[in-house]
């Protein structure tokens, strides 16, 4: 099950963030090797990413929350992006909006994605998210961030913990009205 | 109202009515894996405690991303792929073979399948008519065991193109110049619809390289219509009774509807480091380049490597330069080399690659220095994607490619031919 009130740090990216910045193909020899591969995220393009991930984690802060810009996760649908990102020890992926495959991704791991004004979040903000409620408290500026509604199949996904605990359970898709 | 050739697709494999924003559950032609997002398909598979196949024929592992393989740890990932497919009696296509892609165009691919790959090339399959999409490991995995999936059903853009190709212009030229039109992401989650009366002149292998460009404009298919051209290029592999026609209804509905002139395009690049950062040739050419790759599920087939052949015939890639070329199949290899192009081509100075995806990802063959600029027919050019983030990546046809590396820099193809 997916913890549905998360708090956390923001930690913010740019836009078009694409899945070759976030796990570069040079590193498809460790794709068996996850936490392996895990230490090389975003290596090329916020090389301190995983550290600063890391520091809040040690810090018990909270989850580092990633906050990009538009168009997140663009590329290969390579399911190693949102593993990688997960892995690092990220509670949440917010963005302006994410490409079709890296969205439908992350939810398949677990992984929150929400999409939302990402402009008004700054980096370091403390944040607490409400995933049931779509809605995001920016607790350092006091701004409410409303989110976008994902389709009721895919709540229910994140709701589980990911496609294959949602499988296991209900033994095929069910479609909600 | 009428639907659009997403709409018919999904409404025939959901059998029911589907609309665009609906979601329904389709069902799965045909799924398959490739060596770098396999492995982690399978583990997903096993982890949900799936043993069987739904449809082991209809399931296809590609070796073709590492191949042959530059490293331990790929190797074993093939072995883990080559005992899946001993175990569920899935196909397998070894190293060696070619491009996922162009082996499921080749072989597999009929006007109205749903198509699943975890690849976001598998668009690709749209030029047939075939409802194809990428997905990751583990929708790929579910897809696999129920030989289902859920779609949202997307909105449609048509793309209406008239007119024909001018002279050293391609359909490179005009996916480049629709992306940069339309934005990275300006066709998230929807499908692009090709149609209008230059589909008529519009080749298969053209379609191909349309359609398999459709993701970088964030659309989750690029689908062409089943007519002549269609029934033809499977009548000419050897599957015709799989034809039937697919053409979207008269009064369908399209969020936007966006008119091409083929005739008002010109040779076009995609500069370093995104693929809608999109210039005219003429206003690029002079940059020196080190490396041009010729090849890829874009630009790795026949009708591509003669337009090279031709260029490079007689002449010699500049000192400065390395000219990489890998056919898209075993297929296209052969028939290159009994065309006589792949001498043309090794006399100009090329290396010839295996057929796969060689160099396209920056694994293997041929990764770039500091530095180091190529000019690719590869349809991504982000930053590092050609295994060194320091490296520049400029997209263009085979035509640029093959004109370009004769003079170690991006040159006009309308300039030397």
């Amino acid at each position: 099950m997916t913890d549905l009130m998360l708090k956390g740090k923001a930690i913010k990216l740019g836009d078009n963030i694409s899945t070759d910045d976030i796990i570069p193909g040079r590193f498809a020899h460790l794709r068996s090797n996850l936490p392996e591969l895990a230490r090389h995220v975003l290596e090329d393009t916020a090389p301190e990413f995983a550290s600063r991930v890391r520091a809040l984690s040690a810090a018990g802060e909270g989850k580092a929350m990633l906050v990009a810009g538009k168009n997140l996760g663009l590329g290969s649908s390579r399911e190693h992006a949102p593993v990688v990102i997960k892995m690092s020890g990220v509670g949440a992926i917010l963005a302006k909006s994410a490409a079709r495959i890296f969205f439908r991704n992350a939810i398949n791991q677990g992984l929150p994605v929400l999409l939302c004004d990402t402009d008004k979040i700054g980096d370091g903000d403390e944040l607490e998210i409400n995933l049931t409620g779509g809605m995001i408290a920016n607790l350092t500026s006091g701004i409410t961030l409303n989110c976008s509604k994902m389709p009721p199949i895919m709540s229910a996904i994140l709701e589980e913990g990911g496609l294959i605990p949602y499988i296991q359970k209900h033994k095929g898709f069910v479609i909600i009205s | 109202m009428g639907k659009t050739l997403a709409e018919k697709i999904l409404s025939l494999k959901s059998h029911g009515e589907a609309k665009a924003g609906d979601v329904v559950i389709a069902d799965v032609d045909l799924a398959f894996v490739q060596d770098t997002t396999g492995p982690l398909t399978i583990r997903q598979f096993k982890e949900s405690g799936f043993e069987a196949l739904a449809k082991p024929q209809q399931t296809i592992i590609f070796l073709d991303h590492a191949a042959p393989s530059p490293a331990q740890q790929l190797s074993n990932d093939h072995i883990l792929l080559r005992c899946f497919a001993g175990e569920t009696g899935c196909r397998i296509y070894e190293v060696g073979e070619g491009i996922c892609h162009q082996l499921i165009a080749e072989q597999f691919a009929n006007p109205g399948d749903v198509i699943l790959g975890s690849d976001s090339h598998t668009v690709t399959a749209g030029a047939l008519g075939a409802f194809a999409t990428g997905m990751g490991s583990s929708d790929v995995a579910v897809a696999l065991a129920l030989g289902k999936t859920w779609f949202r059903v997307p909105e449609s853009f048509l793309i209406e193109l008239k007119g024909v190709f001018p002279r050293g212009v391609y359909a490179k030229d005009l996916i480049l110049y629709l992306i940069g039109q339309i934005g990275a992401d300006g066709a998230n989650y929807k499908a692009l619809e090709f149609g209008g009366e230059a589909l008529a002149q519009m080749t298969m292998p053209q379609r191909l390289t349309i359609a398999n460009m459709a993701v970088e404009a964030g659309a989750k298919v690029g689908l062409f219509p089943g007519d002549e051209i269609t029934q033809d290029f499977l009548i000419g592999h050897g599957r015709g009774d799989n034809y039937k026609p697919l053409y979207p209804d008269a009064e369908a509905n399209y969020e936007q509807v966006i008119p091409v002139n083929l005739d008002q395009l010109e040779p076009m690049l995609s500069l370093p480091h995104a693929v809608n950062n999109v210039r005219p040739v003429t206003q690029v050419k002079g940059v020196k380049i080190q490396q041009a790759f010729i090849g890829t599920c874009t630009n790795g087939r026949l009708e591509d490597l003669a337009v090279a052949a031709e260029i490079l015939k007689g002449k010699k890639r500049h000192p400065g330069t390395r000219l990489l070329i890998a056919p898209a199949s075993r297929q296209v290899l052969i028939r290159a080399i009994k065309k006589g192009y792949i001498q043309s081509l090794i006399e100009a100075g090329a290396i010839i690659l295996p057929p796969g995806c060689a160099a396209c990802l920056g694994l293997h063959q041929g990764v770039l220095g500091d530095g180091e600029v190529c000019l690719s027919t590869a349809n991504r050019n982000f930053k590092g994607r050609m295994g060194n983030p320091e490296a520049m990546v400029y997209l263009a046809s085979p035509a640029t490619a093959a004109a370009s590396v004769i003079r170690g820099e991006i040159t006009d193809p309308r300039e030397v031919t």
